[in-house]
């Protein structure tokens, strides 16, 4: 049975709406309670949290692919840069004359001695146009990708390696200070988003509420799918893919529309993280970025539809937490937990419980129990 | 569904711990006789083997300056992150020293970028950041002071010293990246404005559609390891036996660089390497042996010898022997440019807050831009309305330790961001 909302539990339910709460208290909390006040959110808070979020929309959309559809992809951090750049190059644009040389192209292309804005810059004049391109850059290089890779049948560990390959190779490319991106310092310093002054109050809220309510669409959409005969396919793809092809479904097609998706999804969180992180550049698209996300998911729970949020948000949290607080040894206990992680809880921070249960159902003798359907 | 109770439960917490985080940030705890200063350097990632060293340096300095009695009466009370060589991290671990720790001040970044990145908030916050590293220029912030070398405080008297050498013709080369392309932009003025004709420049040049000159030099992207056609060019180029080589190649990236140089039988007497990013501490790593001969310019060298430099290197070793920090190399560690414009920077702030009478970062500045001076390892330096420092410039020459053996200085050389289309050609 469809349903339009796709709730499974009461529990989900209570999630989402602390999730909603919790989206609309911050910037209630920052505009309403005065400075000072123990309850008071900085607009520094609110940008941070602000960035979680997109986190959690990026590994949403990695555990989409890979979670849901078995496609472990090492360079989705490609997808959220291009999304990034994107809309990077509209806010570029709209610093207009106030940059450091006072001339309306952007500073980098001033000190390259540019004297007009190349072609393919002139269309992010236009909001509208930036905010396409941040869904369609990222779709189309993921559907070009898609479509050579899945028909050729690559599958398993050498997309992940392909993956991580076409992103490490867009970074050498963006790293070019004449691809016209800014090089190694891409876009920074930006003054404006749709005629606001970007280091105002008032956008922090906007770009936080904004961020806030597209992982809440971008959840019932994931939700919504998994539902639908669709959903159902995904997943079978994933479980056992050659039974699915041999029933006479054309994987090809499953999986490269998946893979779109997601990229896309992956850009919309992108667009969303660089006015709020200030900057963008090809230190974003980097294989590492693209571990991290995999890490993400992987600590907050495959599979599952409240794990990647969790996951993102947590090791995020405790990264911007112990770089301050534990300034020389943080590494290491990030990566402590990140390896107990994949020995001890296969199934995430999510998994903990069935796990637990399981293992106090064992003690009594009891047998094991069925795993969870959704943490397989 | 079990999983959602859990999953639920756990969303609860996070967000209960969340709402705790972002209250607890917001409260400041003020102790009066102290006063903070951030520290913001990479101590992991890409860039912490030579930023861990400005980390030493500072808190080495911070702690120098406790002892004698602190600044206006308060001690300094550090407190160190970790940009971790991540730059929207950079902007945030800023933005959170302002916000939540409201240091008075912050010494920090080391690459270009983590600088670009950290700008928008120190302008946003008004706050004030002192930058220790030689770079491009073309940039003057009003919450930035830069002890770093300008382009005319290492590129142009390394020129102007080969010149008068004798050499006419310049190879340039360079990692792609803004410090590189910008620092020979302006050689390459600066050379045609010298009356060297462009043939006699190496490296190539691009031109936009209507023929002006948009970048100079070769370039190749960092950690770059094959040099083989670029080192037949230059020995090519380098026939005539007046050329030599302007190097901005970044990090690492260097060793395959003078090991192909050295292979292809070239020496320092056919063709000198004249390198801006390679000092003392990158040596710590690099084995000098393949640059013995070719040359290095910065404003500071280890083996000035003078009282100043002798206590300021006595000083730090005593303190590394000494220190408990954890992440801190004890032996065989020297001392370089950016260390000592690090250290040049507190003890000039340490001045200009006690001229201002106020940590108020609007007020310090206004007292750095009427000219203090302070007397360091590597002489005198003054800063200056623009937010730079006029100091001393020294050619040295690279020996088998890693050191350099000092063969030209420049006195009171006025620091100049703006340099780009300033010398008009002859």
């Amino acid at each position: 049975m469809k349903r339009f909302f796709p709730i499974d539990s009461k529990s989900e339910g209570l999630t989402l709406g602390l999730i909603l709460f919790f989206v609309l208290l911050m910037p209630l909390l920052n505009g309403l309670v005065p400075d000072g006040s123990a309850f008071h959110v900085s607009s520094f808070q609110l940008s941070v949290w602000g960035k979680y979020l997109c986190y959690a929309i990026l590994a949403m959309s990695l555990n989409m692919l890979w979670g849901y559809t078995g496609l472990l992809c090492l360079g989705h951090c490609l997808f959220f840069a291009l999304g990034g750049y994107a809309f990077g190059m509209y806010l570029m644009l709209m610093i207009g004359e106030l940059g450091a040389y006072k001339s309306t192209l952007p500073d980098f292309m001033v000190f390259l001695g540019y004297n007009e804005l190349p072609l393919h810059w002139k269309p992010f004049y236009s909001p509208v146009v930036a905010v396409l391109a941040v869904f369609l850059v990222p779709g189309i290089v993921a559907f070009v990708f898609g479509l050579l890779a899945f028909r050729s049948r690559i599958k398993g560990v050498y997309f992940s390696i392909l993956t991580q390959a076409l992103t490490y190779a867009a970074a050498l490319l963006f790293f070019r200070n004449d691809f016209t991106f800014g090089g190694n310092n891409g876009f920074t310093d930006f003054k404006y988003i749709f005629g606001a002054d970007i280091r105002s109050e008032g956008t922090a809220r906007g770009l936080f509420l904004a961020s806030g309510f597209m992982l809440l669409a971008v959840y019932w959409l994931i939700a919504w799918m998994l539902q639908t005969k669709f959903g159902k396919v995904q997943k079978a793809i994933r479980d056992s893919e050659n039974r699915v092809r041999f029933s006479g479904y054309s994987t090809t097609h499953f999986k490269v529309f998946i893979f779109v998706l997601s990229a896309m999804i992956a850009g919309m969180a992108g667009a969303l993280y660089v006015p709020q992180s200030g900057i963008i550049n090809p230190g974003e698209m980097w294989p590492t970025k693209g571990l991290d996300i995999v890490v993400w998911v992987a600590v907050g729970g495959r599979g599952t539809k409240i794990g990647p949020i969790i996951g993102a948000v947590l090791v995020n949290l405790l990264k911007s937490w112990s770089t301050k607080a534990y300034p020389d040894t943080w590494l290491i206990i990030l990566g402590c937990l990140f390896v107990f992680v994949v020995l001890f809880m296969p199934n995430g921070i999510v998994g903990l419980w069935a796990q637990g249960k399981d293992l106090w159902q064992r003690r009594k003798g009891a047998g094991i129990t069925e795993p969870e359907e959704a943490a397989a | 569904m079990k999983l959602f109770t859990i999953a639920a439960s756990k969303m609860r917490s996070l967000v209960i711990g969340a709402a705790c985080l972002a209250i607890s940030g917001s409260v400041s705890f003020g102790e009066e006789d102290t006063v903070k200063v951030g520290v913001l350097h990479s101590l992991s990632g890409t860039m912490a083997i030579s930023e861990t060293s400005l980390r030493d340096v500072l808190l080495f300095t911070f702690d120098e300056i406790n002892e004698a009695g602190g600044v206006l009466g308060k001690k300094i009370e550090p407190v160190v992150v970790d940009g971790a060589s991540d730059w929207p991290l950079f902007a945030e671990k800023a933005e959170q020293l302002l916000v939540q720790d409201k240091t008075a001040v912050t010494f920090g970044c080391w690459t270009s970028v983590s600088r670009k990145s950290v700008l928008p908030v120190y302008e946003k916050y008004k706050g004030l950041l002192f930058y220790p590293v030689q770079y491009e220029g073309e940039e003057m912030s009003p919450n930035i002071f830069y002890t770093a070398e300008a382009v005319n405080q290492q590129a142009i008297p390394a020129v102007d010293y080969l010149l008068e050498e004798g050499y006419k013709k310049f190879y340039l080369i360079g990692t792609d990246y803004v410090y590189p392309q910008t620092t020979n932009l302006v050689l390459f003025e600066y050379l045609k404005s010298k009356g060297v004709p462009v043939e006699s420049i190496g490296g190539g040049l691009r031109e936009d559609a209507e023929g002006n000159v948009i970048s100079a030099g070769n370039y190749t992207p960092f950690g770059h390891s094959d040099f083989q056609q670029i080192v037949a060019e230059i020995k090519a180029f380098s026939a005539s036996g007046d050329a030599c080589v302007i190097n901005t190649i970044n990090g690492d990236a260097n060793v395959p660089f003078f090991k192909e140089f050295a292979a292809s039988g070239l020496t320092s007497e056919d063709c000198p390497v004249v390198s801006f990013s390679l000092s003392e501490d990158e040596f710590r790593s690099l084995p000098a042996k393949d640059l013995i001969g070719h040359l290095g310019c910065w404003t500071y060298f280890m083996s000035i010898d003078t009282p100043a430099n002798k206590k300021f290197i006595d000083g730090f070793q005593e303190w590394l022997s000494k220190t408990e920090v954890t992440g801190v190399v004890k032996d065989d560690r020297v001392t370089c440019s950016p260390m000592v414009l690090s250290y040049n920077g507190v003890y000039l702030w340490k001045a200009a807050v006690e001229k201002a009478e106020s940590f108020d970062p609007e007020k310090v500045m206004a007292a750095l831009k009427s000219g203090i001076s302070f007397d360091g390892p590597g002489g005198t330096v003054t800063s200056q309305e623009n937010h730079h420092l006029t100091k001393t410039v020294y050619i040295g020459e690279t020996l088998e330790t890693g050191q350099f053996s000092i063969i030209k200085s420049f006195d009171d050389v006025v620091g100049e961001p703006f340099l780009k289309g300033t010398f008009m050609p002859k």
